[in-house]
């Protein structure tokens, strides 16, 4: 098992200025702090955009892709070269770049702008394209983070992740907000307001829909709410607890965790709230149902074998097959997570006295501890699988973590003056 | 003697009259009684409060949490008493309801917590159903570790507890 404090990590400290705040902004933006960074880092030079827009967009791009991990920043000197200028892109690679990105800005019209970049290779002198992209100002910040994503897939291979949005409860007092952020975490959103918990929110495929527990009935009933409009329903009500919200890959349907016949079980229910039938059978709790990417498994935790382990059993429920044991290292193996390719499942292991986040191949079985911290819970996978954000505790805070796979880039997401917990990277989008 | 039968005649008038007064008098106050609870509008009728059992501070109801040892999800049998205080509750009024909301302390994650604090809820409606309270006016359900405040072995020992809410 490789423990990440092994590396030697840097810390910084990077904090945006936020749009002003509109009624439905969160008051409280969270600040970012990244905990190393990895070994073969891109050097990258990104040049100021020509034109202005309300929105410092390569500050955004920069903030990206220096935030993965995986780029190098090389000092631009404060240059600012134009989409259709030339480029001495010898220069550049003199500097250290091993790609240059220029751009403009221009105005088009009923507040809208138009943002052109350009991507160079510096090495081989190549031009790699760029992308024409046209929003409105509100929607700047997301222009910002496409660049970033086409610059990230052009240069590394990987589809980047900078235009996903993240979901997540902030708790302060006797509050709780269900929140809508950008994938760094500024931006947020608030889609619910309430006084007592909220857990478990799941991203509908689309990503226009969150699934989530609220307690404002005084025990946990499951919604889902349509964010676009704000419109919520309930999803599960019967009696006892309704919990673990889970979406299958076709968005059709969902699997949770109900406790109508006396023991916490495994259901299935149609998106629109009916279809309800049950697919695990035990005598023990099983629940934290989790779809296989393929939707033909469904991973769970259960502790039919004494302490709870993940299992798996087929979409279709235990009635079509077995359940299988998949974690057999350690007592207590929960919130099973499994990566966009199937390859990896994150899992929450107890360890000692602490809980921490870890990996497991699913073809050796070998299990990799990706965290120092010692309260991680909540797990999801970026959806690219290259990341993992999780709830976790800092200077005894509760914060939110993002960790690189690998466990060599970690981020640390938090806010002043409240405690974020349950988070959940969305899917990506249109 | 018929002077004597005379009196003995008067006197026994004297009582009859007597009696017959008194009882005109006692209706007379009756009905005075009756007609100020009617026509006061500023008499003040009392309602006892105390009536509802729920609300007695010093009753046998008033005790509403069942506490539970580490990784323990069995009802001790000292909560015997207080739980056939509300199973006869119940069953004296079979329309009120209550909520059993099992809790856990702050270790270990959201869901699986979940599913432990329904243990301990469910252990208390059985329990209750046990002393002969009907199960269809009662409903097990957990807030898991959501509520936990407990920073301390003496905290989490707080925390892991179920809760009658009426």
């Amino acid at each position: 098992m490789r423990i990440s404090s092994q590396y030697a990590w840097r810390a910084l400290v990077a904090t945006w200025l936020t749009a002003a705040c509109t009624i439905a902004h969160a008051q409280t933006p969270l600040t970012v702090e990244i905990n190393g960074v990895g070994t073969n880092r891109y050097p990258i030079a990104v040049s100021n955009f020509k034109g202005a827009a309300p929105t410092d967009i390569v500050s955004v791009v920069k903030a990206d892709l220096s935030n993965s991990g995986r780029f190098n920043q090389i000092d631009t000197g404060g240059a600012t070269v134009g989409v259709d200028d030339s480029v001495d892109l010898g220069t550049w690679r003199a500097k250290g770049a091993n790609a240059f990105v220029s751009g403009t800005i221009v105005p088009a019209g009923n507040g809208n702008f138009q943002v052109s970049f350009r991507l160079y290779d510096a090495v081989n002198g190549q031009p790699l394209g760029g992308l024409a992209l046209t929003s409105s100002s509100a929607n700047l910040r997301l222009t910002a983070h496409k660049i970033a994503d086409y610059i990230y897939q052009k240069l590394l291979g990987d589809r980047g992740v900078f235009a996903t949005r993240l979901s997540y409860v902030l708790h302060s007092g006797s509050n709780y907000q269900l929140q809508i952020s950008d994938s760094d975490g500024q931006d947020a959103r608030v889609a619910l307001n309430s006084r007592e918990p909220i857990i478990s929110p799941a991203w509908s495929p689309d990503g226009t829909k969150v699934a989530y527990v609220s307690f404002e009935k005084r025990k946990p009933v499951v919604y889902i709410h349509d964010l676009p409009t704000g419109r919520r329903a309930v999803l599960a009500n019967e009696k006892g607890n309704n919990s673990a919200p889970s979406w299958a890959p076709d968005g059709s349907k969902l699997a949770v965790a109900l406790s109508r016949d006396g023991n916490t079980q495994i259901y299935q229910v149609n998106a629109n709230g009916g279809g309800l039938k049950r697919l695990s059978r035990s005598g023990a709790i099983d629940t934290e149902p989790q779809y296989s990417p393929d939707g033909k498994w469904i991973y769970f935790t259960s502790d039919r074998g004494g302490g709870p382990q993940i299992y798996k059993m087929p979409a279709g429920g235990e009635g079509e097959g077995a359940a299988q044991r998949v974690t057999f290292k350690g007592s207590y193996n929960v919130s099973p997570r499994i990566s966009p390719d199937g390859k990896l499942l994150a899992f929450i292991a107890r360890q000692g006295g602490g809980f921490k986040l870890c990996v497991q191949d699913m073809s050796t079985g070998d299990v990799t501890a990706l965290t120092d911290t010692s309260h991680d819970e909540s797990p999801s996978f970026a959806a690219n699988g290259k990341y993992i954000l999780y709830a976790t505790q800092s200077g005894g805070r509760k914060v939110l973590a993002a960790v690189s796979v690998d466990g060599q880039t970690r981020q640390i997401l938090q806010v002043r003056g409240g405690e974020v917990r349950e988070p959940s990277w969305g899917p990506f989008m249109q | 003697m018929s002077s004597l039968l005379r009196n003995i005649l008067a006197i026994s008038s004297l009582a009859a009259l007597a009696a017959c007064s008194s009882g005109v008098k006692l209706d007379d106050q009756a009905n005075a009684n009756k007609g100020q609870t009617t026509t006061d509008a500023r008499a003040v009728a009392p309602v006892d409060a105390s009536a509802d059992e729920l609300n007695n501070p010093n009753g046998p109801l008033a005790k509403r949490s069942v506490y539970f040892g580490f990784d323990q999800y069995s009802v001790d049998a000292q909560y015997t008493p207080m739980l056939q205080a509300h199973a006869n509750f119940l069953n004296k009024y079979s329309q009120r309801h209550v909520l059993v909301q099992g809790n856990t302390d702050p270790r270990g994650t959201s869901e699986y917590n979940l599913a432990l604090g329904q243990k301990r809820a469910e252990s208390v409606v059985k329990a209750l159903s046990a002393l002969g309270a009907n199960t269809s006016q009662m409903e097990a359900v957990s807030l898991g570790k959501e509520k936990a405040t407990g920073t301390d072995e003496a905290g989490w020992a707080q925390d892991r507890r179920a809760d009658l809410a009426y």
